[in-house]
């Protein structure tokens, strides 16, 4: 279970968010919409653990009962949980496999313990290209570097390559459908729903439409407004905050 | 004066970091012919009598001494105020001559390579190995298919007795000693380095490479590079440093002549580490003739300062030249680096692109001169400098010079200077990676485009010395 219990945050001493209670448990797909400035992305760089972000000492964010609040980002993606950025960072020179495997033997290392055997390159290679087919991606894109000069659609199928391959418990994906045309888009959301239905993975997805709500079917969808949840709901909130907006509801 | 506190800081920085420091050892010293500290003419006489050089290279050495003597420290770059020329070494022996075969290696030797991870499989991979153990070349072999081509690859010593023509043409033709105090420093008291001849149309595919270290306490290396690429051949040499451990401050002071014939092309590779009270100044410069291209790839990691240009004289149309450095400047020092490309013909192109990292009050200086003679019509030059730094305190900065004296030339200049960035390590830590991994992964990254241009041996070592650098550098 990933729950967070009145969060409250800033960023450069301006409260962002005022008070957000959420229960995420493993396979269950949640929708987070809102207007821009709601705090939406400030939620997910929050969870991942961001520097930046200042978090009250009173709110709990605790995954399976461990508390979150002293870690940092990597030992976060080591209890578990997973970002898909919404604008993910160039890394000029280095490799995506390379860093893709760094990544996996660290996680799996941690995960499984002493018995993990690190992939070679050759080994995780072929784990990377299986995946690759999955989201109909080129296998030209491991020689690439990380980010680097990748389309805006390149760079969010590849952080779905990373969850694919990471398998989190908990994944939040902030707006991996902008920047995808309609096919990618589809190729994407199935892709997701799918690793959730197989690993059992919680997702929290964040977005302004409908669309890729249309393939991941949540069955939970809340309403951030001003730093606060407004409103929760079923898959039918997000029908009529699509049709009403957010003013409405 | 300063010096003294910063030695005894670097001393116990030096301990506590011993243990981490793998390339940091000290062997003791089996050196035979040690000359008492300090420079005057009779220590020059010495030399050259212990050397039985013909008497135009003693009055060259002279000649040079004087000059040296008389010239002013430079005062436009790094701090050279910690060099006292009263306290160091200008020659010493190991051994009274060269050793001809592996297997009369010394012992002592042998270990400093074994700690140094000199891998034995690497001379199958290589066409010769050149080392050279303090003042001396001690070890030298060229496999017989380079012998066959006519290729020559001698310490400078023997070469300059075997082959005194080519000393005569081009030694302290390219880089006078009148050049800059320590070039002059040099021509004084040289001993040691590589001597290089490829014949006419000769290509040598793999790399020819030497191993330079300083074992002796308070001993300065002075060694001599000559090399000529003859018409139409090819070669490539690399050259590797690592000093092991002494108590105080050394200076390494070489010189590097490089003559590039028509149509040739030659690449000179680098990768130094010298421990952190090295001062390390070097004069590097190459002529590159019609349609010749010299390549320069210079890595420098540790000293305590670096001053080092290497430069090419585009000579005559259609030369080349290209000079690609990465400096890595940590706490204490100095790396005062950057390229000179001097056009002085028609249709002749450069490029210089600059790497450096700075990490706590380490100090990187991009210094760079390009010149186009009134002569030097359709020149293309271009030049990018990229700075990263690694933390508020570390520092950089960019003196490029030009001098265009005729109207028909391009030239690029980029430079850029970032911060080892938040967001990517955010990003990177978001993956599983420690802050320590990640920040040496944006660092290998960011020199990726000077690493892919070394042998891969050399690539590896450089990655695995600067992830030893980044060691408890963060948090």
């Amino acid at each position: 279970m990933l729950e967070i219990k009145d969060l409250k945050v800033k960023r450069d001493n301006k409260e962002i968010l005022k008070g957000v209670d959420l229960v995420i448990k493993q396979g269950e797909i949640h929708a987070l919409m809102g207007p821009n400035g709601s705090g939406k992305s400030t939620l997910a760089a929050t969870l991942m653990g961001h520097p930046d972000i200042e978090v009250s000492k009173d709110s709990e964010i605790l995954i399976d009962g461990k508390n979150l609040s002293e870690m940092t980002p990597d030992q976060r993606a080591m209890a578990g949980l997973f970002l898909a950025f919404q604008y993910p960072i160039e890394i000029p020179g280095v490799p995506f496999l390379e860093f893709l495997r760094v990544s996996y033997n660290s996680i799996m290392k941690d995960r499984i313990g002493e018995s993990f055997r690190p992939l070679s390159p050759y080994k995780f290679k072929q784990l990377a290209s299986e995946k690759m087919k999955i989201l109909k991606m080129d296998e030209s894109f491991l020689e690439r570097n990380l980010n680097e000069g990748f389309s805006g659609g390149e760079k969010k199928k590849a952080e779905i390559l990373q969850m694919s391959i990471l398998e989190p418990k908990y994944a939040i994906l902030d707006e991996t459908d902008s920047g995808l045309d309609v096919s990618a888009l589809k190729i994407v959301a199935k892709g997701a729903k799918k690793l959730s239905e197989e690993f059992n993975i919680g997702i929290l997805v964040i977005t302004h439409y409908k669309r890729i709500l249309e393939y991941l079917k949540p069955s939970y969808v809340h309403l951030l407004i001003n730093g606060v949840i407004q409103k929760s709901g079923g898959y039918d909130l997000a029908e009529s905050l699509d049709q009403e907006g957010y003013e409405d509801a | 004066m300063k010096m003294p506190k910063e030695l005894s800081n670097q001393e116990i920085q030096f301990k506590n970091s011993n243990s981490q420091y793998k390339e940091g050892f000290h062997m003791p010293d089996s050196s035979t012919n040690k000359f008492k500290m300090g420079l005057n003419e009779d220590v020059v006489r010495n030399i050259s009598k212990l050397k039985n050089e013909p008497k135009w290279m003693l009055d060259f050495r002279l000649k040079s001494y004087g000059i040296f003597m008389s010239m002013k420290m430079p005062d436009w770059g790094a701090d050279l105020s910690g060099i006292d020329f009263g306290k160091i070494h200008y020659y010493v022996k190991p051994s009274d001559k060269q050793e001809v075969s592996w297997n009369d290696v010394p012992d002592d030797v042998k270990t400093t390579f074994d700690r140094l991870g000199v891998p034995q499989a690497e001379r199958e991979f290589l066409s010769g190995v050149k080392a050279q153990y303090d003042s001396e070349v001690v070890y030298g072999s060229l496999i017989k298919e380079m012998s066959e081509k006519g290729v020559i690859f001698l310490g400078t010593d023997e070469a300059l007795k075997k082959y005194p023509e080519y000393f005569e043409e081009y030694f302290g033709k390219i880089i006078t000693p009148a050049d800059n105090k320590f070039a002059a420093l040099n021509s004084a008291v040289w001993s040691g380095g590589s001597f290089i001849y490829i014949p006419k149309g000769v290509s040598i595919t793999k790399p020819l490479q030497a191993y330079f270290r300083i074992n002796a306490a308070n001993m300065g290396q002075f060694e001599r590079t000559l090399i000529i690429a003859d018409e139409g051949s090819f070669g490539h040499y690399v050259e590797g440093c690592s000093a092991p451990v002494y108590t105080s401050a050394s200076l390494h002071s070489a010189v590097v002549e490089i003559a590039v014939k028509k149509g040739a092309r030659f690449r000179y590779t680098t990768i130094q580490n010298w421990y952190s009270n090295v001062y390390n100044l070097v004069t590097k410069r190459a002529y590159a003739y019609k349609d010749a291209t010299m390549e320069w790839i210079d890595g420098n990691i540790g000293s305590k300062v670096t001053m080092k240009y290497p430069s090419v004289y585009l000579m005559e149309e259609g030369a080349r030249g290209e000079v690609l450095s990465l400096a890595f400047a940590g706490e204490g020092q100095h790396q005062d680096t950057g390229a000179k490309m001097v056009h002085l013909a028609p249709n002749t192109s450069s490029n210089i692109i600059s790497k450096s990292i700075s990490k706590k009050s380490g100090r990187a200086s991009y210094r760079g001169l390009v010149k186009v003679s009134k002569k030097a019509t359709n020149v293309k030059s271009n030049i990018v400098c990229d700075a990263l730094l690694l933390d508020p305190e570390s520092r950089t900065d960019t003196y490029p010079f030009m001098k265009i004296d005729n109207k028909h030339v391009k030239i690029g200049h980029e430079a850029s200077v970032s911060r080892l960035g938040a967001e990517q390590l955010f990003y990177l830590m978001s993956r599983g990676l420690s802050e320590e991994v990640a920040s040496a992964l944006i660092v290998n990254g960011f020199i990726e485009p000077i690493i892919k241009e070394l042998p891969m041996e050399y690539a590896l070592e450089l990655n695995r010395l600067i992830e030893l650098e980044m060691e408890g550098s963060v948090g």
